[in-house]
């Protein structure tokens, strides 16, 4: 299913890789400097799933981006004045300073949700905007990213679920670098591949090299179309490696020094420049060309935060709740007829119809019997290693009557 | 005098004229109603569906505005909160639902740090409801009778609604709808049932961060809200007799908090006690004596004082629940005791 990549979108790829790379080394040198206020955190070494999934998105998709997560928002659109600006508490910055790192977003044109510091609670919320822009008709796919550390918390497990018993066009990057914090995956998790996590909400996943751009890039573009074709949520494993620590301040000596040198032997950055050189897409003079443009484009996005202003004291009261005509936007932009959500076509039968047993009793007159265990074949393939997902997740559970397990098993099917 | 379970008898209370309703239909009402003007509007949560909530309160949705509107979710608060604040940023207005307000606590860090936040940190506002059933008095035991708003009126971002009547009711939870901040809205499930009133005609909101003045007098003043402010009634009723006119006014919104009424009232009584059916430390009595200190205490010519429940967990044995809450008899006891200062 894998397609080559066109000529752009190796330069695509490689640019925007580039790109989060010296955005983020220019952050380190404005750390030591003592300008950027707060800490640091580093994605050196694992530009490529940043960049590759990203770039798998239509410009109508929504993102959500985690704290490593630099090279998606770059990829989105966003310029890097922004990172610079929210990394220096300027007033300039997209949160005017009241928030820092990659906490900002944009509702209304980039589509872009804030995180918070709180692991995994952007997972119900893409899976609400997924379920939300399919009400409206929207086909449109949303993404967030999670560690291997944060799979671990209730909220990521809360909202797969939601998200796979809705089916929602959802895709969900599980950045595994080894490491959360201190701790050692294998101290996190009991299991090789966190992939593995997907069969308990009986969704698709995909295990992917992280450190190899174009594998990450056409492994998402995979799961990215397959969600917005109705298959449901998809869970992308990509194994990398935290070159840095936690952040600037942990000096991460508890990483086995060979366990370093090894990933970064396998740099993404250099291993795409050997594919581009071998492909005659990139030589001295083109990579010379690409080293100029990012130095000047980012000593002019650097110059103008810095000589950015300071927010003004009392912006801390302001802002609280949203008040007057003009401070909620957002209107539902409709791309399907609102008349087949309201009444009489949104009219239903509110009964159960259990597959092979029939229906509970109901109380109204009938329209529309809202019925179980209608998944279609396609969402049983799995990606993970060729091997297939088990056919019901809770086959295993009920054994005692196939009825019961496919009626349980079901997700209702989407109507539209 | 007490009514059972440390609540009012308000089984009476309500106008008597034409078509009064219950608490609960009122709910409904505004519900469906919100659902009919707008097609963004649509209500999650656990058993809201088929089953049409457990209270019944979403009864008929299901079959009116389908089931992309009306969504049965898994057991999961924190998903609902999130998948609810995610629908809003594409313009829609979710209603959630928890099926006792108790379990509003599985969401605690969806509501506060996500919900609450977004549009101060980052200009996203999130229109949303989180609305469910609350109170005690009806033996429902530690973790069905929870009045946990004082976790919420302590995160600024959020706006807290607990209303007292039907009308209210009704009248609250469309301006909810239509605000375009988090809204969480409180309905005492012991008036479910018991209270009916007659219901403005067509189409009406009751403005949100309004207090009401239920009961005017001069000698005291009694705050309460929720279940509350009908045994605070009762005890005014009672204090009539012997000659006391108490003021009782009913919050209805805890955040914001309708200060000016507040002050206009104890202006005129310069006396003020606060009942509520959450616990005494840190309940919204505490704060309202900080207010009254900080901006009345030249008006005031008593102490402030607090019926409240205990600052214990709910207990579930009828009688250890109804020594738990406040009555009637304890509030016209305090009333009392202030007047004769």
């Amino acid at each position: 299913m894998k397609k080559d990549l066109t000529r752009q979108q190796h330069l695509d790829l490689y640019y925007y890789m580039r790109l989060n790379r010296a955005v983020e080394d220019t952050m380190v040198k404005l750390f030591r400097q003592n300008k950027i206020v707060g800490g640091l955190y580093s994605s050196l070494g694992q530009e490529a799933i940043s960049v590759g999934t990203a770039y798998a998105l239509e410009k109508k998709d929504w993102l959500a981006p985690m704290i490593r997560n630099i090279g998606a928002l770059l990829v989105k659109g966003v310029p890097p004045r922004d990172i610079f600006t929210q990394h220096m508490a300027k007033y300039t910055s997209p949160t005017l300073g009241k928030d820092g790192t990659s906490h900002f977003g944009d509702l209304d044109k980039l589509h872009i949700v804030s995180p918070i510091s709180m692991l995994g609670d952007l997972i119900p919320v893409m899976a609400g905007v997924a379920i939300g822009g399919r009400y409206l008709g929207q086909k449109i796919v949303t993404m967030t990213w999670i560690g291997d550390g944060g799979s671990s918390t209730g909220v990521f497990h809360e909202g797969l679920n939601f998200a796979a018993v809705q089916k929602a066009p959802f895709v969900l990057i599980l950045e595994n670098n080894g490491w959360a914090y201190s701790t050692p995956v294998r101290r996190q998790v009991p299991l090789d591949n966190l992939a593995d996590r997907a069969k308990a909400y009986g969704i698709q996943s995909y295990i992917v090299d992280g450190n190899d751009v174009a594998a990450v890039y056409s492994t998402s573009k995979e799961a990215v179309e397959r969600a917005r074709a109705g298959e449901g949520p998809i869970l992308i494993e990509a194994k990398t490696f935290r070159r840095m620590g936690h952040a600037q301040h942990d000096a991460a000596d508890y990483v086995p020094p060979e366990m370093r040198e090894y990933w970064e032997k396998r740099d993404p950055i250099a291993r795409f420049e050997k594919v581009l050189t071998e492909k005659k897409l990139l030589d001295a003079k083109s990579k010379k060309e690409i080293d100029t443009k990012l130095q000047t484009l980012l000593d002019a996005e650097r110059d103008f935060a810095e000589n950015s202003p300071m927010p003004p004291p009392d912006l801390a009261e302001k802002g609280v709740y949203c008040t007057g005509d003009d401070c909620h936007k957002i209107r539902p932009k409709w791309e399907r007829p609102v008349s087949e959500v309201t009444p009489p076509r949104s009219s239903v039968k509110p009964v159960w119809v259990v597959e092979g047993f029939g229906q509970g009793k109901g109380t109204g007159g009938g329209i529309a019997p809202i019925h179980f265990g209608d998944t279609p074949a396609s969402q049983e393939k799995s990606g993970t290693d060729e091997k297939p997902a088990p056919k019901s997740p809770a086959k295993s559970v009920v054994k005692k009557s196939a009825k019961v397990a496919a009626a349980v098993a079901g997700a209702r099917k989407a109507r539209r | 005098m007490p009514g059972a379970n440390g609540h009012s008898d308000t089984s009476k209370a309500g106008n008597t004229s034409a078509a009064p309703v219950t608490f609960l239909e009122a709910i409904k009402q505004a519900m469906f109603e919100e659902m009919e003007r707008d097609p963004a509007v649509v209500l999650l949560g656990e058993d809201v569906g088929v089953y049409g909530g457990a209270f019944k309160t979403s009864e008929g949705l299901l079959e009116r505005f389908g089931w992309e509107r009306v969504i049965d979710t898994p057991i999961s608060e924190s998903a609902i909160i999130g998948a609810a604040c995610g629908m809003s940023y594409v313009g829609l207005r979710p209603i959630c639902e928890m099926q006792f307000i108790d379990f509003i606590l599985c969401a605690f860090n969806q509501i506060t740090n996500f919900v609450a936040k977004g549009h101060y940190l980052w200009n996203a506002p999130a229109p949303i409801v989180i609305r469910g059933p609350s109170g005690g008095g009806v033996h429902g035991g530690p973790f069905h009778s929870a009045n946990p708003e004082m976790y919420f009126v302590h995160t600024p971002g959020l706006k807290v609604i607990y209303p007292s009547t039907p009308s209210d009711a009704k009248g609250l939870l469309k301006a909810a709808v239509r605000d375009n901040n988090p809204v969480l809205f409180f309905e005492h499930k012991f008036l479910y049932r018991r209270i009916k009133e007659e219901l403005p005609a067509g189409d009406y909101t009751v403005p949100i961060g309004k207090a009401a003045v239920r009961r005017e007098g001069k000698h005291l003043t009694i705050l309460s809200y929720a279940a509350m402010m009908h045994t605070s009634l009762e005890a005014a009723e009672a204090l009539a007799k012997e000659g006391i006119e108490a003021e009782v006014i009913d919050l209805r919104t805890l955040l914001p908090l309708d200060e000016e009424t507040i002050l206009k009232s104890v202006k005129k009584t310069n006396k003020v006690l606060v009942v509520h059916e959450d616990t005494k430390t840190g309940g919204i009595a505490g704060e309202i004596a900080a207010i009254l200190c900080e901006k009345a205490f030249g008006d005031l010519d008593g102490p402030v004082l607090r019926v409240t429940s205990l600052d214990t967990p709910v207990p579930y044995s009828p009688p250890l629940e109804q020594y738990f809450l406040p009555n009637t008899q304890k509030v016209f006891t305090a009333a009392k005791e202030l007047a004769a200062y």
